[in-house]
């Protein structure tokens, strides 16, 4: 057990950081951008040069009933396609150059250069992959990145609750079974109470619980974090399709018909065209989540809080030192994070279903943990990976109405490709919390 | 294996086990006294030294009082018997015993209290208690009783051979948790997370299917042949993982997870594409079935259900077991998963070692598919063929602590959870995810050995109850 006891703990990515620190200490010039743009340049030639579609292609700004219309713009699809593709391997030759630069330019100038690179890129590559593939059709950006909102809802809050539970020194892997704990408690309480709000407190309480598990069995009795984190979604997906089957279905009037918070447009911020709607017109839980979002981030960096939060999840021992109570701040941090996740479980019955179903979380919470660890552990670049998984699980929703060229398996199949691409080639080394996964012990 | 035993200094080490051989007769007396645990004066200390071994005998009879503080204080040592039944009541098996009876226990709660029949009784609870106690016994050993009646022996049937049919039940749906298991844990052995399961298992049953379905030849070269073509697919799915970790530091765990979908879609694809997998002139997404030559023969004749796979997946284990704890190969996987720095710096190529480790795992979960389609639905396969056994398999690795014969334990008691859940549905209506509630608890309790103590007051290895600092213990138990 001793063998299991040391191995188990090198699951954390600091102890690969490590190695590869001693394995790549010289090797200063980085080719991993260079090769995954010129990886999607090469897609990109195949697709929009060699096999081009020929017709209209319309991005419609706003929907019929906006106060300020904008134009659709109606753009041919061939010639974005090569256009864009030339775009695209000047900006592959641009990302190559700076990376032969490497020595001769400032680091931060470089790193500079190659993210505003990137992120043209790939804005670039989307619109030539939109014009491709809604050949005669319009392609609704406004219905596209509202959809990208609701997706990502659940995924942000999960994601939210990970870094938090992350940033303080214990893997969250619970983070599915606190979704799931939150949409049965949330859809049992407001369909007894008939008040959602009352479902919003109940699903932070449902996903507080599953943290307490998590906390007590990691901080007090120091059993492997990743292991109580994955039998504990097996754990919440039994109990709740358990109750689901043998309570909620045999009175499903009214156990498990749940109010739903309907969307609340802000007075004149939701009239923006395109941001408006998909932004400012959304039920009370989104406005939450901003807030949520932007006071794990100032909370974070700005605060003595945040600080002796990093502080335990970097270096127990030294916060230890200087007089913070290590497994006190874990315990309740590890808390805080299971309420926040738990919100993002109230979203499911609340907000899309209306009633609690079995293992209706489906996998989000896993995908929440990629986000975290996409992000690098930081809450808004973790928002934004969220973001992007809510985004490519729309545009498939969208592709598939219209019936796109590709088959739909591919399509669904491209926001993990690219992810995992993102990941090996963008990301490459995710460094989390130094102390992450490591129990503390005092003395 | 007791943790709290390695942990210990070898001379105290030394010094239990000759106490252990002396005073093992007097057990009962050591019941009273380790409940109290109050330390009673020792006449271990004055106990003769003879037969002791080489270590002990370091730590001789002046010096047990002062080399044994590690245990308690000079001069207030306890009696060795209590030692004895600490030992006893802290071995891994009544652990596990007590930790299996508490979660059947929640289990029967649980049962319980959504039962109609003790709802309905309980309205009138103090009018007549003996109504609720009888139908909370009727609910309870209703379901487990089914449970095991579905698992291990079915005892309405007339004769054994029938009656034992559930047994054989329940190895046939161990056999590809155990294949699925040995592959997390092998991973989890060298440091790395495998939830990829799922991914795994899909291509490699797409693969030897195909191999299956398409290629007429006579058995004894078709089945290793599908076998072996399962078992490539699943090795380069896995490898894949460990490639992309070791070249760019990507992360084990957003990569498996990424990949089980891709697999999905990409399975999901070729299975409703006429030419790739799709069974000829069907419009459903499911394979054509597997041809006679390919199939897993049964192996207790037509009537039962149990295939060679189990044979397979047992020369599995042992080949585990072979190459972690006796080849130079599992040697240095175990470093690397121990601690990576220091195998790097004994010279170990680590980076080689996560990818031949994950083909490895990749391969094993990937042999856990090749059994769902040449044994349990030979009749084709869709892309819900790994029924989840991806994920199972983690929980399978857990409770079996990554060790290839526990793993092997583990896999049969799910597969008995499996089998038996099924039937306690069918015959007592009582849902069938109550098993994943029971089987998580086990894990979890499994896990947390200071728990369970704390549970049945039993003191620690060290004679403090668990409610007391936990400065050694701790330290043992963070697996």
């Amino acid at each position: 057990m001793s063998e299991q006891q040391s191995n188990t703990q090198t699951v954390t990515p600091a102890a690969d950081a490590a190695i590869s620190e001693v394995l790549e200490k010289k090797e200063l010039r980085s080719w991993k951008a260079a090769i995954a743009l010129a990886l999607f340049s090469v897609v990109s030639i195949i697709l929009f040069v060699v096999f081009p579609r020929h017709g209209q292609t319309g991005f419609r700004w706003s929907g019929a009933d906006d106060l300020i219309t904008l134009p659709t713009w109606h753009v041919d699809a061939a010639t974005t396609g090569t256009v864009v593709t030339i775009l695209l391997v000047l900006l592959t030759a641009l990302v190559v150059w700076v990376t032969l630069q490497t020595g001769r330019l400032a680091p931060r100038t470089r790193r500079l250069i190659t993210t505003a690179a990137v992120i043209v890129f790939a804005l670039a590559f989307m619109v030539a992959f939109l014009a491709w593939a809604m050949v005669g059709n319009n392609v609704p950006v406004t219905g596209l990145l509202l959809g990208t909102v609701s997706l990502s809802v659940p995924l942000i809050f999960g994601a939210m609750g990970g870094v938090i539970s992350e940033r303080v020194g214990v893997v969250n892997v619970a983070i599915e079974g606190q979704l799931l704990a939150g949409a049965f408690c949330s859809a049992m309480v407001a369909s007894l109470t008939g008040s959602p709000w009352a479902g919003l407190v109940a699903a932070m309480v449902a996903g507080v619980l599953v943290s307490f598990v998590l906390a007590a069995f990691a901080i007090k009795y120091l059993v492997d974090q990743v292991i109580v984190g994955v039998v504990l979604n097996v754990l919440v997906t039994g109990l709740t399709s358990f109750l689901y089957s043998s309570v909620l279905t045999k009175d499903a009037e009214t156990l498990n018909t749940a109010p739903r918070l309907s969307p609340v447009a802000i007075p004149g911020l939701s009239e923006i065209p395109v941001i408006g709607p998909v932004l400012f017109n959304q039920s009370a839980l989104v406005y939450v989540m901003y807030v949520v979002v932007a006071l794990v981030f100032l909370g974070l960096f700005k605060t003595r809080w945040g600080l002796r939060l990093r502080a335990v999840g970097e270096h127990p021992k030294a916060a230890d030192t200087v007089g913070i109570n290590v497994a006190r701040t874990r315990f309740w941090n590890v808390s805080l994070a299971g309420a926040i996740a738990g919100l993002g479980g109230a979203y499911f019955t609340l907000v899309s279903v209306g009633s609690f179903q079995k293992e209706m979380v489906a996998g989000a919470g896993f995908i929440a943990l990629a986000a975290v660890i996409f992000g690098r552990w930081d809450p808004i670049r973790a928002t934004l990976a969220a973001l992007l998984f809510g985004f490519a699980s729309n545009l498939q929703n969208v592709l598939a109405a219209v019936g796109s060229p590709v088959p739909s398996e591919f399509m669904l199949m491209l926001p993990y490709l690219v992810t995992i691409l993102a990941v090996a080639g963008l990301v490459g080394q995710s460094v989390g919390p130094a102390a992450s996964g490591k129990p503390y012990i005092k003395g | 294996m007791n943790p709290e035993n390695e942990a210990e200094q070898p001379a105290t080490r030394a010094e239990r086990r000759r106490q252990e051989a002396e005073h093992a007769h007097e057990i009962e007396e050591a019941v009273v006294a380790a409940l109290e645990t109050e330390p009673v004066p020792s006449e271990a200390v004055s106990a003769p030294v003879g037969g002791a071994p080489v270590a002990a005998a370091a730590a001789t009879a002046t010096a047990t009082k002062t080399a044994a503080p590690a245990e308690a204080t000079p001069g207030e040592e306890e009696p060795a018997s209590n030692r004895v039944l600490r030992e006893i009541m802290n071995g891994p098996v009544v652990l596990s015993f007590l930790a299996v009876l508490i979660a059947f226990i929640i289990g029967g709660i649980m049962i319980a209290l959504t039962n109609d029949e003790v709802q309905e009784t309980a309205g009138y609870f103090f009018a007549q208690p003996g109504d609720f106690f009888g139908a909370v016994w009727t609910a309870v050993s209703g379901a487990y009783g089914s449970l095991f009646q579905g698992a291990v022996y079915n005892f309405g049937k007339d004769d054994f051979a029938t009656g034992i049919r559930p047994l054989t039940d329940t190895l046939t749906y161990a056999t590809p948790l155990i294949a699925a298991g040995l592959g997390v844990g092998l991973a989890f052995r060298v440091g790395l997370f495998n939830i990829g399961g799922r991914g795994q298992m899909l291509v490699a049953a797409a693969a030897a299917g195909w191999v299956g379905f398409s290629f007429p030849m006579p058995m004894w070269i078709h089945l290793p042949v599908a076998i072996l073509a399962g078992l490539a697919a699943g090795a380069i799915w896995g490898g894949i993982v460990g490639f992309l970790k070791a070249r760019t530091g990507a992360h084990e765990v957003i990569l498996t997870i990424m990949l089980n979908y891709i697999a999905f879609y990409l399975i999901s694809f070729m299975l409703r594409t006429p030419g790739l997998l799709q069974a000829p002139g069907s419009v459903n997404p499911k394979s054509p079935a597997i041809l006679e030559s390919a199939v897993l023969p049964l192996i207790l004749g037509p009537n039962y259900k149990l295939h060679l796979g189990f044979i397979i997946v047992a020369v599995a284990t042992a080949g585990v077991w072979w190459l972690l704890n006796r080849s130079s190969t599992g040697f240095r996987f175990r470093a690397v998963g121990t601690n990576p720095n220091a195998a790097l710096v004994a010279g170990v190529n680590v980076k080689n070692t996560y990818v031949w480790a994950m083909a490895l795992a990749g391969g094993l979960v990937g042999l856990a598919g090749v059994m769902q389609i040449l044994g349990t639905t030979p009749d084709g396969m869709t892309s819900g063929i790994d029924a989840g056994i991806g994920f199972d398999a983690i929980t399978v690795a857990l409770l079996g602590r990554s060790r290839p014969w526990g793993i092997f334990a583990a896999g049969i008691l799910f597969g008995a959870f499996k089998a038996g859940g099924f039937a306690m549905q069918a015959s007592e209506g009582v849902s069938v995810d109550i098993v994943g509630v029971v089987q998580s608890l086990i894990v979890l309790f499994i896990a947390a050995p200071p728990l369970i103590r704390a549970i049945f007051f039993i003191p620690a290895p060290d004679g403090k109850l668990t409610r007391r600092p936990l400065r050694r213990n701790s330290k043992a138990v963070s697996a």
